[in-house]
């Protein structure tokens, strides 16, 4: 028997927040309670003055594995995931090869099992994300894959499109979209604007990013199936989306972080850190993506976690690869975000009930190894907890990162708020902001 | 605000105030003087190491620094791109550490990329760098020796010197750059330079090569062609940037002529004193007719002349930095 014992934190449960002490005996909560007498062999852990919660589902992680280990792996990603209080992660197809077959797909589930967290896959819509043909996605899902994108790029084809959305609906899974039109975005480095004129660099239009929301939109229309729209940027990509939702079409959205804490400005330097898909906007959607924030109508923040080689990113600005890291600031820069009326219930519902039902992932799974995330903090729950420090003044350190990268766009950054304990799977992966 | 290159890189006209650009126009005016001389050098620079990068083709403005480095007794050396390890995939960071484990003082480069130049000056923070043409961004040397021309000529005829007119000349002068705006990165250093100065720049373009955001520059966007060139004291043209796609931001380069090309035709609108103004290479034929090449409007040769003087007016301001005179 592991007991585990969480002090007097505050408790943010679905329906309310109180302070109490959480008891997790054998990967489940055995008791949620004011004040609980536990085994004597229980490992104590102080919470005082922090947030308790479902812990963090990332829907948008490029682990890397196969292809890229140079700049992350599973095991990697999986560290880094923990130290930014993530549970469970959804490790994104392109991959290379992309994650289009049942063989791909078993060997990141296989890999991600052998880590103390749960590692989802998404699949690929179409064969090595081409955007031509679909990838064998009943076949995927029968191996519990409940999320399918070509992220890196949106599916051009709009017929192709269409016919995804349709073959996918009686699959009971869910489609992802990176909108973006390539044909208008074609070589663009950064936001199109009066920035990118001055600095000769080619700009990626916020249309491009808007018109394949529109396109789509209309495709679910058409359709019927569910739609989530990926790391969405822009002021009228979100209005686009929130209108969709108020009508009852079945779409959801997340928004990055680095979109939300950062603009085009950023690029100025021409430091190809900075340098990103869809690109860093103008300030005003950076306002527009936190006002939504604040106001809880986002369903999951998703990090887009991009880890690159330092030597395969630190090239001129145009030769760059697209991408920065994210697992390990997320849930500091949401905070920070969310601003002083920083809400327990909007913080954890946008960093993990959100994102697990986006995900599908409230309800464990023993078929596909997972256990269930972004449920209550209440008894008989899989103990997937994340314990973050809201006082917490520290400052990011590149070189001390978990992942295998260092492209963080937040080096040197003073930030508050920070994950102080990982619980996953009723194991404590990171106490007192460590890996264990 | 830079209020003088001395002793820093040049990367771009943006930041440069209207005494910093004076200051490179005034000090190149005494390098003109060294370059009509028989033994055209002085040794401002004997000892300093000048490195020149050229990652992209070019023949003028090479051979342009290169002379101009020589001529101020510094020692040159030159990276052949087509020979060197960044064919066989080396980054430009290891390329420029390399460069720098010589013991170098500064580096003249010139990069098919946006931004190389800054990245290479945050890569080497103690060698000055100076932004030979990078990608579509600037080409501050091309916009200073545009901007020295158009004042050594107007001096000329207002029976006067440039460095007694000093940014005189250029109050309300009238400015028109024709063209390729949107891929140029001459045009982004022209416009810094003459606004600074306090020209009036107008520029005119087929809408699709106009740059993003263009309202925000210190100039003005013009429709009518033909009423431009009625306009204009001094007319910049600049070449079709094909091998950079703007083929295909117009219909063909016939109609690219037909709309915005300087024939003979349109020639006859302009004032008999308008100067015509090209950084080459030019498209004879396409942005401009031969015949207005060779008329005696056209300063082409003067701009390419003056590319050393005021060439070694940078590498000395800014190599050279605040020490002692240049030793004329």
């Amino acid at each position: 028997m592991s007991a585990l014992v969480i002090r007097q934190g505050l408790v943010v449960g679905v329906h309310a927040s109180d302070v109490a002490d959480v008891l997790i005996i054998d990967g489940h909560i055995a008791e949620v309670a004011p004040t609980i007498d536990a085994p004597s062999d229980a490992y104590e852990l102080d919470a005082r003055d922090c947030w308790v919660g479902p812990g963090f589902v990332d829907l948008h992680t490029h682990l890397r594995e196969p292809g890229r280990e140079s700049a992350e792996t599973i095991e990697s990603g999986a560290r880094a995931g923990a130290l930014g209080g993530y549970c469970a992660l959804v490790a994104m197809p392109n991959t290379e090869p992309a994650l289009d077959s049942v063989a791909l797909v078993s060997y990141v589930l296989e890999r991600g099992a052998r880590t103390p967290l749960d590692v989802a896959v998404a699949g690929a819509i179409t064969k090595d994300r081409r955007g031509e043909s679909l990838a064998p996605m009943a076949e995927m899902a029968a191996l519990g894959v409940r999320l399918f994108t070509d992220d890196g790029v949106g599916v051009q084809d709009p017929s192709v499109m269409r016919r995804a959305l349709t073959y996918a609906r009686p699959l009971g899974v869910r489609l992802a979209q990176h909108c973006e039109d390539e044909a208008l975005a074609a070589g663009g480095t950064m936001n199109e604007g009066a920035l990118s004129g001055r600095l000769g660099l080619t700009g990626r239009p916020a249309l491009a990013e808007e018109l394949m929301v529109m396109r789509d939109i209309e495709l679910v229309r058409l359709t019927g199936s569910a739609l989530h729209f990926l790391h969405l940027s822009t002021a009228r990509s979100l209005e686009l989306v929130l209108a969709a939702r108020a009508e009852g079409l079945p779409v959801t959205f997340e928004v990055a972080p680095h979109h939300f804490t950062l603009d085009e400005s950023a690029c100025a330097n021409y430091d190809p850190v900075f340098k990103v898909h869809p690109p860093l906007r103008a300030a005003n959607d950076v306002e527009a993506l936190r006002a939504a924030l604040a106001r809880g109508v986002v369903d999951a923040v998703a990090t887009d976690h991009a880890p690159h080689a330092p030597e395969l990113k630190d090239l001129v600005f145009d030769e760059a690869p697209a991408g920065m890291l994210g697992l390990e600031h997320a849930a500091s820069l949401t905070f920070e975000a969310l601003g002083d009326a920083a809400d327990p219930a909007t913080f954890f519902q946008v960093l993990s009930r959100g994102p697990a039902r986006v995900a599908q992932l409230r309800r464990g799974d023993d078929r596909f190894r997972h256990s269930a995330h972004g449920g209550d903090v209440s008894v008989g729950e899989d103990a997937n907890l994340t314990v973050f420090d809201p006082t917490c003044e520290w400052v990011v350190d590149r070189h001390e990162l978990a992942s295998r990268s260092m492209n963080t766009p937040y080096d040197a950054r003073a930030m508050t708020g920070r994950v102080r304990a990982t619980i996953a799977r009723g194991r404590l992966v990171v106490d007192q902001g460590h890996l264990t | 605000m830079i209020e003088s290159i001395r002793g820093r890189s040049l990367l771009s006209l943006n930041e440069l105030s209207k005494d910093a650009i004076l200051e490179v126009l005034d000090t190149a005016e005494s390098f003109v003087e060294v370059n009509r001389r028989t033994i055209k050098k002085v040794p401002a620079l004997k000892g300093r190491v000048v490195a020149s990068l050229f990652f992209e083709e070019s023949t003028r403005t090479r051979l342009s620094f290169e002379t101009a480095a020589k001529r101020l007794s510094a020692d040159v050396l030159s990276l052949a791109v087509a020979s060197s390890s960044v064919k066989k995939g080396e980054s430009l960071r290891d390329t420029i550490a390399t460069i720098d484990a010589l013991g170098i003082d500064a580096v003249v480069m010139r990069h098919r990329s946006s931004g190389a130049a800054l990245q290479v000056s945050r890569y080497v923070p103690h060698v000055k760098v100076i932004n030979g043409g990078d990608g579509q961004h600037q080409h501050p040397t091309q916009g200073l020796l545009d901007a020295f021309t158009i004042r050594q000529v107007l001096s000329e005829r207002h029976d006067t010197t440039g460095l007694e007119s000093g940014a005189e000349l250029f109050e309300g002068l009238r400015i028109l750059i024709v063209g390729d705006i949107r891929h140029s990165r001459v045009a982004r250093s022209d416009v810094a330079a003459y606004a600074t100065l306090g020209a009036e720049v107008r520029l005119c373009a087929p809408g699709t090569l106009l740059p993003e955001g263009v309202s925000t520059w210190p100039a003005t966007v013009v429709e009518d062609f033909d009423e431009a060139l009625a306009w204009a004291d001094v007319v910049g043209l600049l070449r079709l940037q094909s091998e950079r796609g703007s083929g295909a931001f117009v219909a063909s380069l016939d109609e690219f002529t037909f709309t915005h090309g300087l024939t003979v035709g349109r020639s006859t609108l302009l004032k008999p004193e308008t100067l015509i103004m090209h950084p080459g290479p030019m498209n004879r034929g396409v942005e401009i007719d031969s015949r207005v090449v060779d008329s005696s409007a056209a300063i082409v040769e003067r701009q390419v002349s003056n590319g050393v003087p005021i060439r070694m007016a940078v590498l000395y301001l800014c190599v050279a930095g605040s020490g002692e005179g240049p030793g004329l």
